[in-house]
């Protein structure tokens, strides 16, 4: 006879001292977890609901004392942020301290352009007043202190025109800037090195782009994308929309994708060799899109329009991930994200740059690791069950101000409308007499070559 | 493979799992693989792919966990030469067993204020007696502690924890009540009325009873709300379990049915005839394979709770009054003084008991196997005692699930996941993993219904024209919501077909609008007459 039962020690399962962890003993056997898959649907809808709960984006507001007309990013130093107003002033702030360190005066009007050199030293302003300036950029200061005032460029570099935009080169020390014309300027001559133009329209933005050194891209008032490249003296490429596009930005990762912030409440992201169609359309603003912004990891893009909101796009998203407003905010002329991908700059009309959360639910500070595998857990099982109704309504879920809401509203009855009335047509015609094009080709004019 | 071997030589890089390993890894599977292979949408493809293989790691890591860390050993009982392990008496176990195992069996003798029936928590640290004239016991029973002990003075049928050990509820003469460790007396459910059967369902906190007036109540006891009240309409109920994969509970019924209940449906989801005569006791195992009956006709039943078939049956000599089975799957069956336990007698029909025991103190009324321990707890009418059954418990614990050596910070730390991860009563149905799952319409009910609606469609339309035709009176014809119904009745997609029809009939091919030469020809019509004149000829 053989007798074997279970003999459990209390003294093996406790621990040995006050200061121990405690002993876990794990027996992943399908029988001793019941109800697995409802038990995983309850936390994914929990989740789902602390998502929301949590999700707080606004952090701070920095003051002007006039409407944000443009915002640049130092790509040298993650603290650092220059704004600039109506009225001419530029601010430089820095943004963990929420103070701003100096102003660069000397703009007697609106600033429209700020770009800062690949070194992170100095920027560039351009204003209507027809000047371009050179500043140097001191680095943040440990300690608070007055704000001092820097009325003296290092350059100042003056045109025949009001100037619209302005992006610094990312490796030579030339910069380029748009008006009446698009002009290319460098540090060490007081006149502009070459001049592009194609008809005779305003250039509301420049960009350079990241990746190939001699490529940029502008925008104009005749609704045309442009495309240059700094080693031949003509443009490359045009691209005709039906509404003005007022700003472009280049995805940083891919960087022969660009994305443009159109009139029609859209944005366009295009593929710069193949302009005939968009890789993407995203909608969900009811105004106009003002301007545009890449996180550096190409991954995603913020976007600010006339309607009072802020929303963030992913790269082949064609609606928004997120939307932010806040009562006050007035409309967003400009957006920036910032240089770790993690928060969002937008400035408005309301004298305000604001800092938002990239992620809107997301916790700030440093993380336990066992708080970072929570909220991974939990983001996996959203993702999982995204597609129950119960928790694709709750994710899906966002509050709007009235005006926004009901612009939505009536903007998608018209397109269904629309989209019904052809689809009459289709049926009552002759089949293959009513040609429909898609989105991503719809508001494409022409292609200029 | 031999694993010693496998430790000395160093195994090929790419090698295949043993065989021992597959079986292992096949318990963690959970449903048939996803076949990839087919689908078109190479996103999709791409997505199912990634899971499968995450899904195929964390069933290979759970398979290793299972082999290298789970360090116990079920309990067992072996006979040698002429023995037969039923011969086996307690005394004799007790004797062969180790020192810790012979503290665990004991005789509690109360002879005055008996029967008892009896509870464990879901770790088996906890023993809950009640007897049956008012003495609720609550005994931390592996360290022979008393926690508390309480005389209610009432005629009380049954008793169950609640989520922990800190609460537990008593069927007493006309209400149920709700007790704290202390033995005090917490909330009184007045709407619980006469209960005699309590079960309580630790992931949904729904405390069920069922009683004299044959009504099943659920009632939450994390919000005290009454989620549901059924009413069998089969008389008095004395016999009740849950089904603990699912979450449905088992009634059973005098005139020999079970009914299986769930909150959502306000009649029994399944209903079976088990026994000639009263159904005495139920016991379903853990993974909700099996359900036992035991009846009054002498029988004692198992059934596939999955195809709701009989198995196989067992004779008990005189009726069995009360049946249990352990975590391991070991089927106990009781009657007067007599308890059997039977091994593999789910699965397969059994010739023998694996362990006879005849009690000494007094008549059965309840048992209960402890989780996680190779003990069976019996209640009877001298008092409480236990008997050792090796094999019967879950060697290896899962903290997070249930653990014996809880502290009371992971009690408390517990509890609040507990009532985190609740689940609703809506929840409860018959396959549990239904949850979360897509129900895709068979093929041939999509095209049933895609033939309902065009057949609507078309009955609709031949409406419409009859009514069209009927009316020959002009009144009224040209009203705008005429019209607009006239447009509804969409006249291209009806006239179509038929014209097409007739055009094919008269050789008009579609693109050009003109006869084919052959056609006119075979009409009759000169190659050389222009088309205007073609009506003059005899077709």
């Amino acid at each position: 006879m053989k007798v074997k039962t279970i003999n459990r020690s209390e003294e093996e399962a406790a621990r040995e001292r006050a200061q121990d962890v405690q002993k876990v003993h794990r027996n992943l056997d399908p029988a001793l977890h019941p109800f697995e898959k409802a038990k995983e649907y309850t936390r994914a809808l929990n989740a789902a609901k602390l998502d929301r709960v949590f999700a707080k984006p606004f952090l701070a507001a920095l003051t002007h004392d006039d409407g944000i007309t443009c915002l640049a990013r130092n790509p040298r130093r993650l603290n650092s942020l220059l704004s600039g107003s109506a009225d001419g002033d530029v601010r430089l702030w820095d943004i963990p301290a929420r103070r701003c360190l100096r102003r660069l005066v000397g703009h007697s009007a609106a600033v429209k352009g700020i770009s800062v050199t690949a070194d992170g030293e100095a920027c560039v302003t351009c204003s209507t007043d027809c000047t371009v300036k050179l500043w140097k950029v001191p680095f943040a200061p440990f300690e608070g202190g007055p704000i001092v005032e820097d009325a003296h460029p290092v350059l100042e570099f003056s045109g025949k025109y009001a100037f619209r935009s302005v992006d610094h080169h990312w490796g030579r020390p030339q910069f380029a800037t748009g008006g009446a014309a698009v002009e290319i300027w460098d540090h060490e001559r007081s006149e502009p090195v070459q001049t592009f133009s194609w008809g005779a329209d305003t250039i509301t933005s420049v960009r350079f782009n990241p990746a190939e050194p001699d490529v940029f891209a502008t925008t104009g008032s005749d609704r045309g994308i442009a495309l240059y490249d700094l080693r031949s003296s003509t443009p490359i490429r045009k691209l005709v929309m039906q509404t003005k596009t007022n700003a472009i930005a280049w995805n940083p990762m891919e960087a022969f994708n660009f994305t443009a912030a159109n009139e029609d409440c859209c944005l366009y992201t295009y593929d710069m060799r193949r302009l005939a169609s968009a890789s993407c359309v995203h909608q969900d603003f009811v105004s106009a899109v003002m301007d545009v912004d890449y996180s550096p990891t190409g991954r995603e893009f913020v976007a600010g329009s006339y309607d009072r909101s802020a929303r963030i796009f992913s790269l082949n998203g064609g609606h928004s991930r997120d939307v932010y407003h806040t009562k006050r905010m007035q409309r967003v002329f400009a957006v920036r994200f910032s240089g770790d991908g993690s928060y969002v700059f937008s400035g408005s009309d309301d004298m305000n740059v604001r800092i938002w959360k990239a992620e809107a639910s997301e916790q700030l500070g440093t993380l336990l690791p066992r708080e970072r595998k929570k909220h991974a857990y939990n983001k996996a099982l959203v993702e999982r069950h995204k597609h129950l109704p119960e928790v694709a309504r709750i994710v899906r879920h966002r509050h709007l101000p009235a005006p926004i809401y009901k612009a939505a509203k009536l903007r998608r009855t018209k397109i269904d409308s629309e989209r019904r009335k052809t689809q009459h047509r289709i049926a009552h015609s002759a089949p293959g007499s009513v040609k429909v094009k898609p989105a991503r080709k719809k508001k494409i004019v022409a292609e200029m070559e | 493979m031999d694993e010693q071997e496998g430790a000395v030589q160093p195994a090929p890089k790419r090698q295949k799992s043993s065989s021992g390993d597959v079986s292992r890894a096949a318990k963690f599977r959970r449903g048939p693989e996803v076949a990839t292979r087919r689908i078109e949408d190479k996103k999709l493809k791409g997505k199912l792919r990634y899971t499968e293989r995450l899904v195929g790691e964390a069933q290979a890591a759970a398979a290793k966990v299972d082999e290298w860390l789970l360090p116990a050993e079920p309990g067992e009982l072996e006979a040698e030469g002429m023995e037969r392990t039923w011969r086996f008496s307690q005394a004799e176990i007790v004797d062969a067993g180790e020192a810790g195992a012979a503290r665990k069996a004991f005789d509690l003798s109360l002879p005055q204020l008996g029967p008892y029936s009896l509870d464990f928590t879901r770790s088996g640290r906890h023993m809950l007696l009640a007897g049956r004239k008012g003495h609720l016991a609550l005994m931390d029973w592996q360290r022979s502690r008393l926690v508390c002990e309480v005389q209610v003075r009432e005629t009380t049928h049954d008793v169950t924890f609640l989520h922990n050990e800190q609460f537990f509820a008593a069927a007493q003469k006309k209400y149920t009540y709700i007790y704290d460790k202390r033995g005090l007396e917490v909330h009184c459910l007045k709407d619980t009325t006469e209960a005699t059967r309590l079960q309580f369902l630790p992931h949904h906190f729904l405390l069920c009873s069922v009683g004299a007036t044959g009504v099943l109540r659920y009632q939450d006891t994390s919000t005290g709300r009454i989620v549901t009240q059924h009413r069998t309409k089969q008389g008095p109920c004395d016999a009740l379990c849950q089904n603990p994969w699912n979450g449905v509970l088992c009634l059973g019924h005098g005139n020999g049915t079970v009914t299986l209940w769930t909150p959502n449906v306000s009649t029994p989801v399944v209903s079976m005839l088990c026994h000639h005569g009263p159904v005495r006791a139920l016991a379903a195992d853990g993974q909700g394979r099996h359900l036992v009956t035991t009846g009054a006709d002498g029988q004692v039943k198992v059934w596939d709770l999955r195809m709701f078939r009989p198995l196989h049956a067992y004779f008990s000599p005189s009726p069995a009054e009360w049946c249990d089975i352990s975590q391991r799957g070991l089927l106990a069956v009781g009657y007067g003084r007599r308890i059997q336990v039977w091994k593999d007698a789910l699965s397969s029909k059994q010739q023998s008991p694996y362990m006879t025991h005849t009690l000494a103190g007094g008549t059965l009324s309840d048992f209960r196997f402890c989780p996680y321990e190779d003990v069976l707890g019996i209640g009877h009418s001298g008092g409480v005692s236990t008997m050792l059954v090796p094999g019967a418990g879950e060697p290896n614990y899962d903290s997070f699930v249930a653990d014996p050596f809880q502290t009371r910070k992971q009690r408390r730390e517990a509890e609040v996941h507990q009532l985190l991860d609740k689940l609703q009563p809506e929840m409860i149905v018959l396959d549990p993993t239904a949850i979360g799952q897509v129900v895709r319409e068979p093929r041939e009910v999509q095209r049933e219904k895609q033939a309902a609606a065009e057949a609507a469609n078309r009955a609709r339309l031949a409406e419409q024209q009859q009514k069209n035709e009927e009316k020959k009176r002009m009144k009224g014809k040209n009203k705008p919501t005429r019209r607009q119904r006239k447009k509804q009745a969409n006249i291209v997609e009806e006239k179509l077909p038929a014209m097409k029809q007739r055009m094919r009939e008269q050789g008009v091919s579609a693109e050009f609008g003109h006869k084919h030469k052959a056609a006119r020809e075979e009409a009759g019509v000169p190659a050389e007459v222009p088309r205007a004149l073609h009506r003059f000829f005899k077709k």
